[in-house]
């Protein structure tokens, strides 16, 4: 019984894979002409994988070094995001009236998409990076503001009760209870965050020409080489991924507390 | 052997003194509800009194006013000469669940009682107070586990620790062994009595079960109930002081007493459900 879970976790997972590098393999050979096998994208993006890290000038570098740009920038938007969402997340939880004064805004700001954001960064701005960071920011809290808001609102009464009995300070019922009664919520809307921010990356990337995954793809999409376009993909899926992974690991350990 | 509520006994056996407490909610589509009118109840100091009533009818209501949770709709409540206006630290609360921090230590959970009560007392003197709380409740080992670590029977030891920690003038317990199971139960009642019996300190219980109400209390206040619930009767419990379960349980009035409190519920089960 065990034998055979472990042998179908790890032989599903390539089924998965193979199953879709056969529609790759089909797509390109029978319906779309331009669009590079799987053989042909793994030959032409080789040098990529497998000197990560070389340099050939500003938009020609291995894929761990674009990489490698594209997760500073979305350190630095991320950071920012949580830096602003979580405040506004414990606002929102904690004042009635600042929710009924900003809920509207937010409900309406946040379905806005990256696109519609960038160019009035650049406005603003003037300058790519810091409207790249707006962008990724601005998109990406929402989920740690949402999730801290309803985190602060089901907190458990119990909890709350304890501290009005004993008549805890403003300060120590927040310290004391609601800020680690809330910690879970926080982390699952920071893990949710993460993700968007990753989203945002590409799309902020391929709209200035940053140098980044995402520049890589549109600029290599310009230049027709199209394998690299794929090799692009991939490793935004793969990065993505382990990003979620990892920030799920930090929520079951806040979780477990 | 019973008692009218507005009996007359001397000022210094009111040091807790219910008046006319009423409560009522707005019903959605106009009008009120009465969940409580006009609950009247004299508690002397170094009472232990069982509130015991159907579920629902309002007894609960009248506790988490004395806690300073809710607030009455009209009348009040006298603590030793003075009015309840919101919690205090004077009275001592255990919930029905242990509400324990899941993210404390037993012990922090006991220290956060005893650092509100005695702010200015040296760290150490409080960390030590903390550990006497926990001994008294037999957790002397159980400091540094967190709730989650304890079984049930030991969580609600430590909520009843926090609570006796910083000697308030008066313990509320709201339904305090209700979830616990049976064995446990009576363990807990067992240590309760225990715990009074080494400074008799007034407490108002509020409870369902009429046996555990014969075996603590000193009088059982029977509540009628809802809508418009108070104070029916009033059953004073004759068994010498200090207790033990299986002297109560051989005497020969317990049986006529539990008999007493159950017919008085069963009087008023017809009325069931608070809110019409």
């Amino acid at each position: 019984m065990t034998r055979r879970s472990s042998l179908s976790t790890l032989l599903l997972p390539f089924a998965g894979i193979a199953t879709v590098l056969a529609v790759w393999t089909v797509l390109s050979r029978h319906v779309a002409p331009d669009l590079p096998s799987p053989w042909r994208t793994w030959k032409e993006s080789e040098p990529y994988v497998l000197r990560p890290f070389f340099k050939d000038g500003e938009m020609n570098q291995g894929i761990g070094r674009f990489a490698l740009l594209s997760l500073w920038r979305v350190t630095k938007g991320f950071s920012l995001a949580i830096a602003i969402g979580t405040p506004l997340g414990f606002l929102l939880g904690l004042s009635p009236t600042f929710r009924r004064a900003f809920e509207p805004v937010i409900q309406v700001m946040r379905p806005i998409s990256p696109l519609a954001w960038l160019p009035l960064g650049l406005i603003i701005f003037q300058r790519s990076e810091p409207a790249a960071l707006f962008t990724i920011a601005l998109c990406a809290m929402w989920p740690t503001v949402v999730n801290t808001a309803v985190g602060v609102r089901s907190i458990n009464v119990e909890y709350l009760n304890v501290g009005r009995v004993l008549r805890l300070s403003p300060m120590t019922m927040l310290r004391k209870i609601v800020i680690p009664a809330t910690l879970p919520y926080v982390f699952t809307g920071y893990r949710l965050s993460l993700g968007l921010a990753w989203l945002v990356i590409v799309a902020s990337e391929m709209l200035t020409g940053a140098p980044g995954i995402g520049g890589f793809l549109w600029q290599e999409y310009n230049s027709l080489v199209y394998s690299h376009i794929l090799l692009s993909i991939v490793t935004i899926g793969l990065i993505g991924f382990a990003l979620d992974r990892l920030m799920g690991m930090v929520e079951t350990r806040v979780r477990g507390l | 052997m019973q008692l009218l509520a507005g009996d007359m006994r001397p000022v210094s056996d009111r040091f807790l003194e219910f008046s006319r407490l009423s409560k009522h909610f707005p019903v959605p589509g106009g009008g009120e509800a009465v969940i409580v009118e006009d609950f009247d109840l004299r508690v002397a100091e170094g009472e232990f009194v069982c509130v015991i009533g159907h579920s629902g009818c309002g007894k609960s209501t009248v506790l988490s006013i004395a806690m300073g949770l809710a607030s009455p709709s009209s009348g009040g409540i006298i603590l030793a000469g003075r009015e309840i206006v919101g919690p205090g630290l004077d009275r001592g609360v255990v919930f029905q669940s242990p509400a324990l921090l899941p993210w404390l230590t037993a012990r922090e959970n006991v220290l956060l009682a005893l650092d509100q009560a005695l702010p200015d007392a040296p760290r150490g003197e409080r960390r030590r107070l903390a550990d006497a709380a926990l001994a008294r409740v037999g957790l002397a080992e159980a400091g540094d586990r967190r709730p989650a670590e304890l079984s049930a029977g030991m969580q609600q030891r430590v909520g009843i620790a926090r609570a006796f920690a910083v000697e308030p003038r008066v313990l509320l317990l709201d339904e305090p062994f209700s979830l616990l199971d049976a064995f446990t139960r009576m363990d807990l009642q067992d240590e309760m009595l225990r715990l009074w019996e080494e400074d008799r300190r007034t407490v108002v219980m509020v409870t369902h079960d009429v046996d555990e109400a014969l075996l603590l209390a000193d009088r059982v206040v029977m509540m009628t109930s809802g809508p418009r619930a108070r104070v029916g009767e009033i059953l004073r419990v004759p068994f010498a002081r200090p207790r033990q379960r299986a002297r109560v349980l051989e005497d020969a009035r317990y049986y006529p007493l539990r008999e007493r409190l159950l017919a008085f519920l069963a009087e008023q089960g017809g009325h069931q459900g608070a809110i019409p």
